[in-house]
């Protein structure tokens, strides 16, 4: 026997892009930050055919979760079809076979930046955010070797005091996206620059989430039925964005999270966050069949 | 006729407070302590002299078990504190150091987030203590501050922007906020002109006699430790060499060192 019966037949490229044994780092490290919900995992984060800060956290999630019988779909600030969602979405399908999709409904995989969809995920999707600093604590302790003691000691005041100094000084809590979030009553998380709007959808949710940083080199994970709650006063409540009396003007779809577009005139129009929700309500309109799933906010209130 | 005994029964009857132990503690070739005990008893106020370098502070960094000695233990008599502090992990010796001692430092940027808001340094404690109602936190930094006597009109200028007297004044709101059992203080007055510092000297003693807390007082100035202190020890080198009554100590002093240095400020 020779060596080179015992290896494996070359190949130019793996299943999925990555090699089995960053694919192995990757899974461990899924596996322990479902073990610990909120807390932050280091991995040895891989390069990828795209530069860091671009999505390479998730894109390497993605690339270890993917089968051929996946269907994926990605998402960008919302939108299935900016640059850089369709990029990642073809390159997902390429190095795997896998199916793709711009349905909420039909995915078993959704890679997200800065979003959450608008209609409900079930105990058989997974979703995979992009997290650009996964560090809550880093505006409050810049040094990352005391930040990491504080959250093993789960002393957190520091982060409520940044809401106390934002009551004062400007009169309500300021911090829109990557609202910190304590995850199962044990772990402050910063979940990823998603809006406000989006934090209670992963209150009690049923899907997995994982969030990945390519370049901090950490993973956090949500996993399904986990409580996350939002950091807030008991006596100033938590506010999503008002956005629940806004309409759409290309779908009329009203009650979502909505992209403001300024006009020339100084007024603003606005248009559904959720690009794929905004297709389906045309198309409805227009007397399509589509299938709408259940939304997490109806009529603009949260259910 | 009798003589006069000079330790009052208080003293003889009462258990300390604070009981430190032999503390040594070295940087390197630097021997900053060397054996130091002390003790501090229920409501009195302890002064600290001694030259620069002396290891003042590193004493109160230990009792506020900020730094652990080389050697040496700390006992607090308080409920829910048997043992040797300095055995507790460091979750513990945190939360104790939050909730029951309180400490001013001699620079301000040690001990103050020099950008956030006055009221929120204070507001700080209370949130290691667990306090999540905006109200009453606003409520009762306001309360703290007003009981060291900072102008309340200045409660959300950040500490930065305030004068050194000022920001004296909010290190204290914020180590009284959480009604400490100990309150250290390290050379509070120094630097500040001489009339701020009487008005800080008397916010000190009316805190002091209305709360009765406990205080250790560091400084270097004789007459600050002469207003304020009941019982006076002197350091010099990382050693205790003397300790008394403050006023047996400031009119009768036993070493050579201590009489150098009364007599220099006579
Ligand atoms: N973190 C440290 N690292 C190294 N040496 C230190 C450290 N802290 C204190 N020392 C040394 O220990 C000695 C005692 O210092 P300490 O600050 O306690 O003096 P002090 O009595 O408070 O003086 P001052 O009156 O000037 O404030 C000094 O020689 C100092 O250089
Ligand atoms: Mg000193």
């Amino acid at each position: 026997m020779s060596l080179s019966d015992l290896a494996k037949p070359w190949a130019a490229m793996s299943y999925g892009f990555l090699d089995a044994s960053a694919k192995r780092e990757l899974r461990r490290k899924m596996v322990k930050a479902v073990a610990v919900p909120g807390c932050q995992m280091p991995y040895a984060s891989r390069e990828v055919p795209m530069a860091r800060g671009w999505g390479t956290g998730g894109l390497q999630v993605s690339l270890t979760l993917i089968n051929p019988k996946s269907v994926v779909k990605v998402i960008d600030q919302g939108a299935d079809d900016s640059v850089n969602a369709a990029s990642i979405r073809r390159f997902l399908a390429r190095v795997s076979g896998a199916m793709t999709t711009t349905d909420t409904l039909t995915a078993s995989l959704i890679q997200s930046r800065h979003r959450i969809p608008e209609e409900k995920l079930s105990d058989n999707q997974v979703l995979v955010l992009q997290v650009p600093n996964p560090e809550p604590l880093r505006p409050v302790q810049p040094n990352m070797s005391i930040a990491r003691q504080m959250h093993a000691d789960a002393d957190y005041s520091r982060m409520w005091l940044q809401l106390y100094e934002q009551i004062v000084c400007s009169g309500r809590v300021m911090q829109g996206a990557s609202y910190p979030s304590l995850v199962n009553g044990r772990h402050v998380m910063t979940p990823s620059p998603i809006p406000r709007w989006d934090v209670p959808k992963l209150h009690m949710a049923e899907h997995l989430t994982i969030l990945s940083a390519g370049r901090e080199k950490r993973l956090f994970a949500v996993p399904p039925f986990t409580r996350v709650e939002p950091l807030v006063f008991d006596d100033v409540p938590f506010q999503v964005e008002d956005h629940a009396d806004l309409s759409c003007y290309r779908s009329g779809a009203r009650g979502f999270f909505m992209n403001e577009i300024p006009q020339d005139d100084g007024t603003s129009q606005y248009e559904l966050s959720d690009s794929e929700y905004g297709v389906k309500t045309i198309r409805d309109r227009e007397g399509d069949p589509v299938r709408f799933g259940e939304t997490w906010y109806k009529n603009g209130k949260f259910s | 006729m009798t003589t006069m005994t000079l330790e009052p029964p208080r003293l003889v009857r009462t258990k300390p407070l604070l009981e430190i132990r032999d503390v040594s503690r070295s940087y390197g070739e630097v021997r900053a302590l060397h054996k130091v005990s002390a003790t501090a008893y229920p409501g009195e106020v302890l002064g600290i002299v001694g030259e620069s370098g002396s290891g003042k502070s590193t004493l109160l960094r230990m009792m506020n078990l900020e730094e652990l000695p080389d050697s040496g233990s700390y006992h607090l008599d308080l409920p829910d504190t048997p043992g040797d502090l300095f055995e507790l992990d460091r979750f513990a010796r945190r939360m104790l150091c939050a909730t029951r001692i309180g400490i001013v430092y001699q620079n301000p940027h040690l001990g103050l987030l020099m950008k956030h808001s006055s009221s929120g340094n204070v507001a700080e404690r209370l949130l290691i203590a667990g306090e999540r109602r905006f109200g009453v936190l606003r409520e009762k930094a306001r309360e703290a501050l007003s009981a060291s006597e900072f102008p309340l009109e200045r409660l959300d200028a950040p500490p930065i922007e305030l004068s050194g007297g000022m920001q004296q004044r909010v290190q204290l709101a914020k180590a009284i906020a959480l009604e400490p059992a100990l309150l250290l203080l390290d050379e509070p007055t120094t630097g500040l002109d001489v009339s701020v510092q009487a008005l800080l000297l008397d916010t000190l003693k009316r805190l002091q006699q209305e709360r009765k807390i406990t205080m250790v007082i560091v400084s270097h100035d004789l007459g600050v430790i002469r207003t304020l202190a009941d019982r006076v020890m002197v350091m010099r080198r990382g050693e205790v060499v003397e300790v008394g009554l403050a006023d047996q100590v400031f009119q009768d002093p036993q070493h050579p060192y201590t009489q150098q240095l009364v007599h220099a400020k006579l």
